[in-house]
């Protein structure tokens, strides 16, 4: 698991008491560590990836765009991008519609209720990703209790097939993925001025209307950003997809995986790393930069 | 006129039930007397965890686990603090450069990382073993290291150390008796962060994990790949209470919410 | 029948009893301030006639209206917040129109009022403006704008002025005053500032502890303060224990012939520090302390009933050195005489 650091402020003081070169000699362990077992491994996987493959021959030292135009014009890898990037888009949404107004009801919630819960809602983070899409596999069986709930309830008269399909994904998915929404949507609310609410209803406004026109405008940064790191995480998840979509339901990180360690065709496993390395920066930095634009003017 | 209505609660329910169900399922099968997946409806056993007692390479990967934890965050920890000192409270050349590389674990996915560094170990020749899985580790805990020393290091007033210098301190002395006891907080929730984020990954260490050393998510994956059984949730469920101990510990100690939302205004 | 009654109100959170029974009449366009330390009540008190705190037990009626059955949000007041409250995200212009928005008035109406309310305030050219881009003054009458253009039955405001400098208070002081006359709206000022209080008020109602310590004209209050607190909240007060007997009151044997006497007994003497003088005869002290403070002089003497604080006009005969020995007398006029167990 991962979540994108809020960039730190700039330095309290900027005294140069020690000599210039200070800094860097205090960033160097880091720097060293960080350019061996990162640039460099990256470099190559690069390298990796315009190598081409032979079933027989192994992995050759040439250099192509061959498994690029590969994974852009065979449909198969086509229709596992299309899903994954459908499948994050549903998480996305999933994560925001429940994790949003979570956020809002606990930041209304008065004192021991208010940290009890927000204990609950983002405990869930500190607990295995094992585990947890493993309490969705035994949720969601079709003789889980989600199914038995539906069926008791009448709504349904046939299991629904949640296991090795995406709806499955997506529900896990979304479970797993949830805190780092509350977490961003908790953030914008926490710079909510409390008397801004009141201002609103004592110049006329309802409920409905705070919310819509007050509350909502201000928290949208945070939903904007929450849904930013929701999607780059889901489109990169490895272990959920793979446990609740098994072996037919592959998504982008699976089928990486599945080439390096079964097919052991290294070059196109590395291919698909790429894009997806590409495809995550292109998100992150990207939709923050759009994001801050639209509200720099009004929050800064 | 700040109180959540009938709605919002029921919203607020179902939220915190989709919330914890799956985490107590898990530990409600564990205890099911059966051979199969269910709920345990014939009453409680401990069948699955007398099971567990007689596969050692559950406990040896937990105990791999604790090991690469700790020595992942520890070492984390020892390149944050300089680090952070100086990008802290220094502005120099390339500052911002330095600090997107630090941070830039948590943009790449874990598999990327995974499959850059069984490349690397590979064509080096060095070849996979704890120490891949040791570096992979450090990597990715690195940043949340980072985050919280520097966090604690920017608000540190630099009167204070220039106050200990005047008062005849020399360099190392004050930042033993001076800086780091200030910035203590900062190195303990940190390296807390660390073990938690090493001791789940899971997606970057299936690639250079091997078949001597395997952390326990690994070795959990892998089993689950063959057959979902009662024996995983008997696993499961330990980690599950186990972390659930140490986040009431941590909350009491820390409060949840300046270990993970960061130090907000309340 | 007042503009607005308040009876026996009381607000008590858990245990903690914040209001504790405190009845207000308010007339017709009055200014009236609510003041006293932090935790004294009155901010709950603004709360709860703006509708934002329940009450616990006890009336408000405006206009003879009990506000109890009315929505906050149709109380049709005008509220000024401590931190302004302004929304971020609308312009100067979407802030101060919301009230009307909300109340349906029509587009055209709405212009014209909202550039009547930034004209009044005098930021007529900033209407396009995001609040977080302007000062803390500008942003203040924006929300006094904002407050305004609903035209409401009761202007509140919250401690308004407590967030900018000492010199742009002032400032502010003086137009919030200007305004309120032009409107002649009826005017609550919750303050810790007793400077502020006296500056803007018609009366000022002095609390302590959840309860009305006094309500009376600045002037009234500041001159004959009916309990020891208020005589302490509002500027410095020297208290001495002394006894009376019929109009003759006696501290450490001076002896002053009050008009209209006080009850037997033992009593205590409040004094003003710059009714405090210099004299041939009187109480016997020593000078403690002295601090030159421009216009005046400050004085710590040590006397023979205790500490007793000085304040001396500049340029108006010898100024006692320190550890001189002085004699210190006021004028009967100028003492406060309160029975001693009366005092809190």
């Amino acid at each position: 698991m991962s979540a994108v650091a809020a960039t730190p402020g700039r330095p309290a003081t900027t005294l140069r008491v020690r000599g210039t070169y200070a800094p860097y000699l205090l960033s160097l362990p880091a720097l060293a560590v960080m350019g061996v077992l990162l640039l460099v491994p990256l470099a190559m996987t690069l390298v990796l990836s315009l190598h081409s493959f032979g079933m027989y021959t192994g992995i050759s030292s040439d250099y192509a765009l061959a498994n690029y135009v590969d994974v852009f014009t065979d449909p198969y890898f086509g229709e596992i991008f299309l899903r994954t990037l459908r499948i994050s888009l549903c998480t996305t949404l999933l994560a925001a519609v429940l994790g949003a107004p979570e956020a809002y009801i606990l930041h209304r919630m008065s004192s021991p209720w208010r940290s009890i819960f927000l204990l609950v809602m983002l405990g869930p983070l500190l607990i295995s990703v094992i585990a947890r899409t493993l309490g969705w596999a035994m949720l969601l069986g079709a003789t889980g209790v989600v199914n038995q709930t539906l069926i008791a309830l009448g709504l349904i008269q046939t299991p629904v097939e949640f296991m090795y399909a995406e709806t499955g994904v997506v529900v896990a998915l979304a479970h797993v993925l949830m805190p780092f929404m509350v977490i961003s949507v908790w953030a914008a609310l926490q710079k909510l001025d409390p008397q801004v609410e009141n201002a609103a209803v004592s110049l006329g406004a309802g409920q409905a209307t705070v919310l819509r026109r007050v509350v909502l405008p201000q928290i949208m940064p945070g939903i904007l950003s929450g849904s930013i790191i929701v999607f780059a995480l889901a489109a990169s998840s490895f272990a959920t997809p793979s446990i609740i979509g098994g072996r037919r339901l592959k998504v982008a990180a699976t089928l990486a995986y599945d080439e390096f360690l079964s097919t052991l065709n290294w070059p196109l496993g590395a291919t698909i790393a790429v894009l997806l390395l590409a495809a995550n920066i292109v998100i992150i930095v990207g939709c923050n930069r759009l994001v801050e634009r639209r509200y720099q003017q009004v929050f800064q | 006129m700040r109180r959540n209505g009938p709605l919002a609660l029921a919203f607020h329910c179902f939220v915190v039930l989709f919330t914890v169900a799956p985490i107590l399922v898990v530990c409600v099968v564990a205890f099911t007397p059966n051979g199969y997946l269910s709920l345990p409806t014939s009453g409680l056993s401990l069948r699955w965890f007398r099971t567990l007692a007689e596969r050692p390479e559950f406990l040896q990967s937990f105990l791999d686990s604790l090991w690469l934890a700790a020595l992942a965050s520890t070492t984390a920890v020892c390149l944050a603090v300089p680090a952070a000192l100086a990008i802290g409270r220094n502005q120099f050349a390339g500052r911002g450069l330095i600090l997107s590389l630090f941070q830039s674990p948590l943009m790449i996915p874990h598999l990327v990382l995974g499959i850059a560094l069984l490349r690397l170990f590979t064509e080096t020749g060095i070849g996979i073993s704890a120490w891949a899985l040791f570096s992979g580790h450090l990597i990715v805990v690195f940043p949340f290291a980072l985050r919280l020393v520097l966090t604690s290091a920017v608000g540190i007033d630099r009167q204070i150390e220039n106050a200990a210098v005047s008062l005849g301190a020399a360099r190392w002395t004050t930042f033993r008796r001076v800086t780091l006891p200030l910035i203590l907080p900062g190195v303990v929730s940190g390296w807390i962060l660390c073990f938690i984020q090493s001791f789940d990954e899971v997606t970057m260490s299936v690639f250079v994990s091997t078949p001597q050393t395997t952390t326990l998510p690994v070795r959990l994956f892998l089993y689950i790949q063959d057959n979902i059984d009662p024996l995983v949730a008997a696993v499961s469920a330990i980690l599950i209470m186990g972390t659930v101990l140490v986040m009431i510990v941590l909350d009491r100690v820390f409060g949840m919410e300046r270990l993970l939302v960061g130090p907000g205004r309340s | 029948m007042s503009f607005l009654t308040i009876e026996r109100l009381t607000k008590v959170y858990d245990s903690i009893t914040a209001v504790d029974g405190i009845s207000l009449d308010i007339e017709r366009g009055e200014f009236v301030s609510l003041l006293g330390p932090s935790g004294c009540g009155k901010t709950t008190t603004l709360q709860m006639i703006a509708g934002f705190v329940d009450v616990t037990s006890g009336r408000i009626l405006l206009e003879g209206q009990d506000l109890a059955r009315v929505h906050p949000a149709r109380r049709g007041l005008g509220i000024v917040f401590q931190s302004y409250a302004l929304f971020p995200h609308m312009t100067v212009a979407e802030n101060v129109g919301f009230g009307l928005e909300m109340r349906k008035v029509n587009r055209a109406d709405r212009d014209r009022r909202v550039a009547a309310a930034l004209q009044l305030v005098g930021l007529s050219a900033m209407a396009d403006r995001y609040p977080k881009r302007m000062s803390g003054g500008q942003q203040q009458r924006v929300a006094l704008a904002r407050a305004l253009v609903i035209e409401p039955h009761l202007l509140l405001l919250d401690e308004p002025l407590s967030n900018l400098d000492a010199k742009l208070r002032e400032e502010m002081q003086g137009e919030l005053r200007d305004i309120q006359e032009r409107t002649g709206l009826t005017t609550i000022l919750v303050t810790h500032d007793q400077a502020e209080a006296m500056a803007l008020s018609d009366r000022i109602v002095v609390m302590s502890k959840g309860r009305i310590e006094q309500i009376d004209a600045p002037e009234a209050a500041y001159q004959v303060p009916a309990t020891r607190f208020v005589a302490d909240f509002l500027g410095r007060t020297n208290t001495v224990e002394g006894d009376c007997a019929g109009a003759a009151v006696s501290v450490a044997g001076e002896t002053w012939t009050v008009p209209g006497g006080a009850p037997a007994g033992p009593v205590h003497v409040a004094v003003r520090p710059e009714r405090v003088t210099f004299a041939e005869t009187g109480l016997a002290g020593t000078v403690r302390k002295r601090v030159f403070q421009g216009s005046q002089w400050y004085f710590e003497v040590e006397s023979v009933v205790g500490p007793l604080a000085v304040l001396a006009p500049n340029g108006r005969g010898r100024v006692p050195a320190v550890d001189e020995a002085v004699r210190l007398t006021w004028s009967a006029d100028d003492m406060r005489v309160l029975p001693r167990e009366a005092v809190r």
